[in-house]
């Protein structure tokens, strides 16, 4: 995917909205379907699609319409701030809200132009885009004000919301809305010089959402409250794959609040005015399964199967040189396996939906992450064209990837059970805890087996790699049309180490249980992998783990940029307290370069502690470098929190987790002291959604060799 | 029917008696910023205070709290004034937020009763609340600052 060829020649235009405010809209070339959306009022003329991205009112108020969806890793305060930027805007000014479902104005270039948020894309994506927004927008008001007091444009300024004129004039945003909005947009605004940014890179800017998230009164799907709403509750099948074979619904229907009960594909919904009753209904139904194609292994058996596979030669993933040859000729092998298991997102906002289907359409709100292929989705399931799916994006209570549903899988739920109803109410479809943790779309569970050869110097002639398990992406639009899942090996595929021959080979393993990303994607086992066996070979060598890794990165500044400042911070090398020690990874994912070193003590019961992790990340220019320290903190928490605890296991084709209580997440007594480092950068932004997480769990087990002399290969792991 | 109070209003809701006063809240009465995370206690997005003490609403049937003074996070402030909230908007600790009222009404009944709690003490208090983001060095910070009075 690559980044759009738009230029900001081609696209601006702005439109009066009558009595609101100023709207700066850019046009997308080749999208000529006219559309009406808030905002849009045709004074731009009624020929081109418009694409708004803020709205500023004539009471100050600056609103952005954010393309990208917030789920917790900053988005909204990202778009803000890029706007703001260029608007000079007074912060305090600025809100957002989730643009809805229309990828002609809210396409995202590096998903090929449909909309939606992943992949660590946000800033990455709309950087400039919405620079240009901000800057154009300014240019109106500065127009609009020299008009009006009859001086030049360039003796106009803006500074924080206020409109100036050296000779003393001054009016803020508000008072200039209506003039701006009936003036021609200027072409080729300039943007900012890096040196004049008031906002990007800077400290002290508030989240835009925070006020919202410490008062209660951010709406998530959750809290959608319409007219006439129903509440549902899914009864599903215990296995995947298995179908509804009958159900007796009288006990159910009996339950106070109860309104229907539907068949839909998956299961049986239980529709009642409140969620409780809607519970209770499904507590009360029996359903028989018919299990005859369903899922029916053991995760031990699963594994099983991946180490025979192992053994075999699989597609071929990436590579150069002869590395079995080299292999064959090396002093010294090293060999190790590492095994993953499933895991759920178990996001804290469990899955959700409002459907509401009626002649004219459907309408959604949730905390909508591909917009435009639920939109499709839903638009195949009823016979409409995905324009008629109007969506609604919320704030989601967390994603880690899940919501980005492959299949549409919720989504598409809710509107099955909205259309069997056939009432055209709305339907809030609530999956409990045990409903989200047991539906499938994991972390597929994993098999690595890696093996080098070391030359004289002790540093890898040779690295074969075999990779076995269930693509990630294999089934969606990001898959490739032909060739391993390119997901199952990234990071090794492309190894930044310099090892002269190398072999990576992929299993796409099938089964019944569904898979897709789960934060940072491919990354999450295989910079285990890598990072625990450079570690491994490094110590083979007898070489310090810094120092070993160093010299394999000769030709990747980035990476031994982070490295090298991770352990300087870290004090790599310097004593320590008796009773701990430390372990160090560096990893890129997503283009951002990340470099963790964890400092890991046992506690008297032989549990794993991790005392303090010391990151370093680069990710080009830094934006918002507080959500920037905070998406570092949260990759390592839930990194953690996956490595010491994180297990999704078959029996006969049952998930034995179900909430909670056997799917436990980190807690705050284990949550470690976190330093986050920045590199200063030029380079492009990058994203931080993802990259801090793949680094930190072979960091902690590589400071657990080191303070135990135990290698850990198989996750989860919580010590003795 | 049941009668509670709920931030200082007595409210009756047509509830069955074993209906959790989380939902009771939610669906009954509006009051959404209280959540709902796993219905089992493990979580503590649902937490409240029941006469002062931090509860997890999902684990109290309507019936047990017949009578009785709930405060939830809209009881805590009507703008975000709470010391607490206050400490938390300095932290910036939120990310999702989902968990996050849950996170404030702990810990504002941690303070009421330890005005200046040591880090063992916030993890006695806290490690009922789950934060699936991480955000849980910014939670103790901002406990210290709350404590501290300085994010007032």
């Amino acid at each position: 995917m690559s980044q759009s060829t738009v230029t900001r020649r081609d696209f601006l235009r702005a439109g009066a909205v009558a009595g609101t405010g100023l709207t700066i809209a850019l046009w997308l070339p080749g999208c000529s379907k006219p559309a009406a959306s808030a905002g849009d009022t045709g004074a731009a003329g009624g020929t081109f699609e418009p694409n708004a991205f803020l709205t500023i009112g004539a009471d100050d108020s600056v609103t952005i319409i954010s393309k990208h969806m917030e789920m917790g890793q900053g988005a909204y305060t990202g778009m803000a701030t890029l706007v703001a930027e260029e608007l000079d805007a007074d912060w305090s000014k600025v809100k957002v809200v989730g643009a809805p479902g229309d990828a002609s104005k809210y396409g995202n270039a590096l998903f090929g132009g449909i909309q939606g948020t992943g992949g660590s894309s946000s800033v990455a994506e709309a950087f400039t885009q919405m620079r240009q927004a901000g800057a154009t927008a300014r240019a109106l008001l500065v127009a609009a004000a020299a008009a009006t007091w009859n001086v030049p444009a360039a003796e106009v300024t803006v500074e924080n919301g206020v409109v100036k004129h050296k000779g003393g004039k001054s009016a803020r945003f508000g008072e200039l809305v209506a003039k701006a909005a009936q003036l021609t947009p200027p072409k080729d605004v300039p943007l900012k010089d890096r040196a004049a940014f008031r906002y990007i890179g800077k400290d002290g800017l508030p989240r835009t959402d925070v006020l919202a998230k410490v008062t209660g009164t951010a709406t998530f799907t959750q809290d959608v409250k319409l007219p006439g709403m129903l509440t549902a509750v899914v009864a599903r099948a215990p296995r995947f794959g298995a179908t509804v074979k009958s159900f007796d619904d009288a006990k159910a229907k009996a339950v106070k609040g109860v309104r229907a009960v539907v068949q839909v594909p998956g299961g049986v919904a239980v529709v009642a005015d409140h969620f409780w009753a809607a519970k209770k209904g499904r507590d009360a139904l029996t359903v028989e399964w018919d299990s005859a194609k369903a899922e029916r292994r053991s995760s031990d058996a699963i594994l099983a199967e991946y180490r025979g596979l192992a053994a075999k030669p699989g597609e071929k993933a990436g590579g150069r040189g002869d590395a079995a040859g080299a292999l064959r000729g090396a002093k010294k092998t090293v060999e190790a396996t590492y095994t993953f298991p499933y895991l759920a997102h178990a996001s804290m906002e469990p899955l959700n939906c409002v459907a509401q289907v009626s002649a004219g359409g459907c309408e959604l709100w949730y905390g909508a992450q591909i917009h435009t292929g639920d939109q499709m989705a839903v638009a195949g399931v009823l016979g409409i064209k995905p324009e008629q799916v109007k969506v609604n994006s919320l704030y989601a209570g967390g994603s880690f990837g899940r919501r980005a549903a492959k299949g549409s899988d919720y989504v598409l739920e809710a509107v099955h059970i909205a259309k069997a109803l056939g009432t055209g109410a709305p339907v809030k479809l609530v999956w409990t805890r045990e409903d989200d943790m047991r539906a499938g779309n994991y972390r597929p569970a994993m098999l690595h087996v890696a093996r080098a050869g070391l030359g004289a110097d002790g540093k890898p002639v040779a690295w074969v790699h075999t990779v076995v398990g269930q693509g990630a992406i294999a089934g969606s639009g990001f898959a490739p049309p032909k060739g391993p899942d390119p997901s199952s090996s990234e990071g090794i595929s492309d190894l930044a180490y310099a090892v002269p021959n190398l072999s990576v080979q992929v299993h796409d393993a099938k089964s019944p249980v569904p898979v897709q990303w789960w934060r940072s994607v491919g990354h999450t086992h295989t910079a285990f992998a890598k990072e625990c066996f450079v570690d491994e070979c490094a110590h083979a060598a007898g070489q310090d783990p810094v120092a070993y890794r160093l010299a394999l990165l000769g030709s990747e500044p980035r990476h031994a940029g982070v490295l090298k400042l991770a352990a300087e911070k870290a004090g790599w090398g310097t004593p320590l307290p008796a009773g701990r020690a430390r372990g160090v990874a560096v990893h890129q994912s997503f283009n951002t370069y990340v470099a963790e070193v964890a400092e890991v003590s046992k506690r008297p019961d032989g549990s794993l502690k991790v005392e303090r992790v010391v990151c370093a990340v680069d990710c080009g220019v830094a934006v918002n470098p507080d959500v920037i320290r905070a998406q570092m903190e949260s990759g390592i928490a839930y990194g953690l929190g996956a490595m010491l605890h994180g297990a999704i296991t078959l029996k006969d084709g049952v998930v034995q987790q179900a909430n909670f209580d056997t799917f436990p997440s980190l807690r705050l007594t284990e949550m470690p002291v976190v330093e986050v480092h920045i590199v200063p950068s030029d380079e492009k932004p990058t994203g931080v959604g993802e990259p801090g997480l793949p680094p930190l769990a072979p960091a902690v087990a590589n400071a657990w060799y080191a303070l135990t002399g135990t290698r850990i290969r198989d996750l989860p792991f919580k010590g003795a | 029917m049941a009668t509670i109070v709920v931030n200082g209003e007595r409210r009756t809701v047509d509830a069955d008696p074993d209906t959790p006063l989380l939902w009771v809240l939610r669906d009954l009465l509006g009051l959404t910023g209280t959540k709902y995370g796993c219905g089992i206690g493990q979580c503590g997005a649902c937490t409240v205070h029941l006469e002062g003490e931090a509860i997890r609403s999902c684990q109290y049937p309507v019936s047990s709290v017949e009578g009785k003074k709930i405060t939830t996070i809209e009881g805590l402030s009507a703008d975000g004034s709470h010391p607490v909230q206050k400490a938390w908007i300095a932290a910036q600790a939120p990310q999702c937020g989902y968990c996050q009222s849950g996170q404030i009404m702990s810990a504002a009944a941690l303070l009421s009763k330890t005005p200046k709690p040591t880090d063992e003490q916030i993890d006695a208090a806290m490690q009922g609340n789950l934060c699936r983001c991480g955000t849980y060095q910014r939670i103790r910070k901002a406990i210290h600052l709350a404590a501290e009075g300085g994010a007032a």
